[in-house]
């Protein structure tokens, strides 16, 4: 199986998050990026699967901040080929990145393309699902087991509750992929440096990205706390001591 | 201009999911009229209890058991057929593979994440639920995905709603098919009967560290749970998951530990009677939840407690 596995940037919540001065977005410039924790498991999942059966493994990004870190680390981990799409400028909306994708993949030959199942930025829907749709491919999100299954795969899918759905698909299909059936695997900074020094990182342009009109942003804001926590302070021993008796009286 | 809501209603195993009345008592506070679109085969009288103005129905042996191709052709021919210039679809597993489909099929702008909507304006909690984004649609006509548990089911509930059915498109050929639902794998431990949950989040740092939890959980007579990010780092089972992909817990006390509250973790543990959070960040939208926080360190505060119990 040949898989695609799109990667993106998001913004690392561990950060303060301040809005800017358009009231409209995250104030960028301090902010401190990672990949997307479910690209990590899609990621994974990918070359856990390519490992079983073969085939070969593709990451590809639109480019911005700290894409080739993350495309080479992908390589670093085992990707066969590291692509980055330029010409979007900005954030784009998912429904535009979505695009971008779609536009790429049309000239490269896939089987499975897996997503991270969501991310925190996805005001205009899931990036995998908007895909599957550009592309006019079936699409199954909150994945957490593929397997190859004769010439298709099979897929679970995940509910609430832990309830699993087991579905049998046809190849093409793009998978939202929630977690890999193994931790997604660690790459020392040495072995991404190598991988900068020996891969090539192949380039191709956005093309057509433009898309339905969306809705727009009015405003972003922290949510106003409801203050509804008591906050307790001190030293640890005496908020220990406290809490000690709040539980004693809840039981 | 009068509004046509369409809510889609989600069910599993036979069961009409809470996020359905929730969006049918939002749809009728938005106003307009609200038809229910409730897809499945011989599933007619799940329709029994929706509050909504209508019910369009389909039925189809493809329907029976959530399918996200089928699903998803079916709510597009719909939304072609009825043109609804507003469609309230769960931010949910099943609801995440309809939204998106539709907003390209039918050219309607999505938004996600909606804690809340109006007839022009919808709320999106973002970035783990540490931004909230207003989204306005000039014309009204637009697709929200909506949080589990953001609204009242009880406003969703009613009788004598008229039901209309529908015929299925063409369902031959699918791609996908539906195989079968398994059951959670029961678990050591039930966290949906405990008294008290130790839950435990990404702020632990490490697996070696769930000793300190686990020996506070143990003090108590309580049990561990966590947040997802710790399942899916295969820490703990999934059957410790409190949350959206997990479990819904309402225990008397639940102690979050390092967890920052995502609306999806929000959604498990709401509801349980005395929730204490300890998290170094003030700013953890977990504190907007909890009756107690704490922002010293847990690595100092936890072991403290244990020692006092």
């Amino acid at each position: 199986m040949n898989i695609i596995v799109p990667i993106k940037q998001v913004p690392d919540l561990v950060e303060e998050l301040e809005v800017d001065s358009s009231g409209k977005s995250l104030d960028r410039e301090w902010l401190k990026f990672k990949v997307n924790e479910f690209d990590d498991h899609a990621l994974e999942e990918a070359l856990l699967l390519k490992e079983d059966t073969g085939g070969t493994v593709t990451a590809i990004a639109l480019d911005g901040d700290d894409i080739d870190k993350a495309l080479f680390a992908a390589a670093a981990k085992g990707a066969d080929r590291v692509v980055k799409i330029t010409g979007v400028d900005g954030a784009p909306t998912n429904h535009q990145a979505a695009k971008a994708f779609a536009n790429a993949l049309s000239s490269l030959d896939y089987d499975l393309v897996f997503t991270g199942v969501q991310s925190v930025e996805d005001r205009d829907g899931q990036l995998g699902v908007l895909l599957a749709h550009y592309l006019n491919l079936p699409h199954i999100s909150v994945v957490t087991g593929v397997s190859v299954s004769g010439s298709g795969v099979n897929v679970q899918k995940e509910y609430g509750g832990g309830v699993i759905a087991e579905f049998e698909a046809a190849t093409p299909i793009v998978l939202g992929i929630q977690a890999a059936r193994e931790t997604p695997r660690y790459v020392p900074v040495a072995k991404v440096r190598r991988a900068m020094r020996s891969t090539e990182m192949e380039e191709m342009t956005a093309g057509d990205i433009s898309v339905g009109a969306g809705a727009e942003i009015q405003r972003m804001f922290k949510p106003e706390s409801s203050g509804s926590a008591e906050m307790l302070s001190g030293s640890a021993e005496e908020i220990a001591s406290t809490l000690a008796d709040i539980i004693k009286n809840k039981m | 201009m009068s509004n046509k809501i369409f809510v889609i209603a989600e069910h599993l195993n036979g069961q009409v999911e809470d996020i359905t009345y929730e969006m049918i008592g939002k749809a009728k506070e938005i106003g307009g009229e609200v038809i229910t679109v409730l897809l499945g085969s011989g599933a007619q009288n799940l329709a029994a209890d929706f509050g909504s103005d209508k019910v369009l129905y389909v039925d189809d042996a493809q329907l029976a058991n959530f399918n996200p191709e089928a699903y998803c052709k079916t709510i597009v021919q719909l939304c072609h057929a009825h043109a609804p210039n507003i469609v309230l679809v769960g931010n949910t597993s099943q609801g995440m593979d309809i939204a998106a489909g539709v907003s390209v099929a039918c050219d309607m702008p999505l938004v996600a994440y909606a804690s809340d909507v109006t007839a022009d304006t919808i709320t999106s909690q973002l970035y783990g639920g540490k931004m909230s984004v207003s989204s306005h649609v000039a014309d009204g006509r637009f697709i929200a995905a909506i949080l589990a548990g953001a609204f009242d089911t009880e406003a969703g509930k009613g009788s004598g709603a008229s039901i209309e059915t529908a015929d299925a498109p063409d369902l031959t050929g699918l791609k996908i098919q539906f195989k079968q639902l398994v059951a959670p794998e029961g678990g050591d431990v039930d966290i949906t009967t405990q008294d008290v949950l130790v839950s435990v989040g990404r702020g632990i740092q490490n697996e070696d560290n769930l000793e300190i939890v686990q020996a506070l959980a143990d003090k108590l007579g309580g049990a561990l749970s966590s947040s997802r990010p710790i399942v899916d780092s295969k820490w703990l089972p999934k059957t410790r998951q409190v949350g959206k992909s997990g479990l819904k817990v309402k225990p008397k006390v639940y102690i979050a530990v390092g967890i920052s509250g995502a609306p999806e973790h929000i959604e498990g543990m709401k509801d349980a009677e005395c929730i204490i959070a300890i998290n170094t960040d003030p700013n953890a939208p977990i504190f907007d939840y909890a009756h107690y926080g704490v922002t010293e360190d847990l690595f100092d505060v936890v072991p403290a407690l244990t020692d006092k119990l």
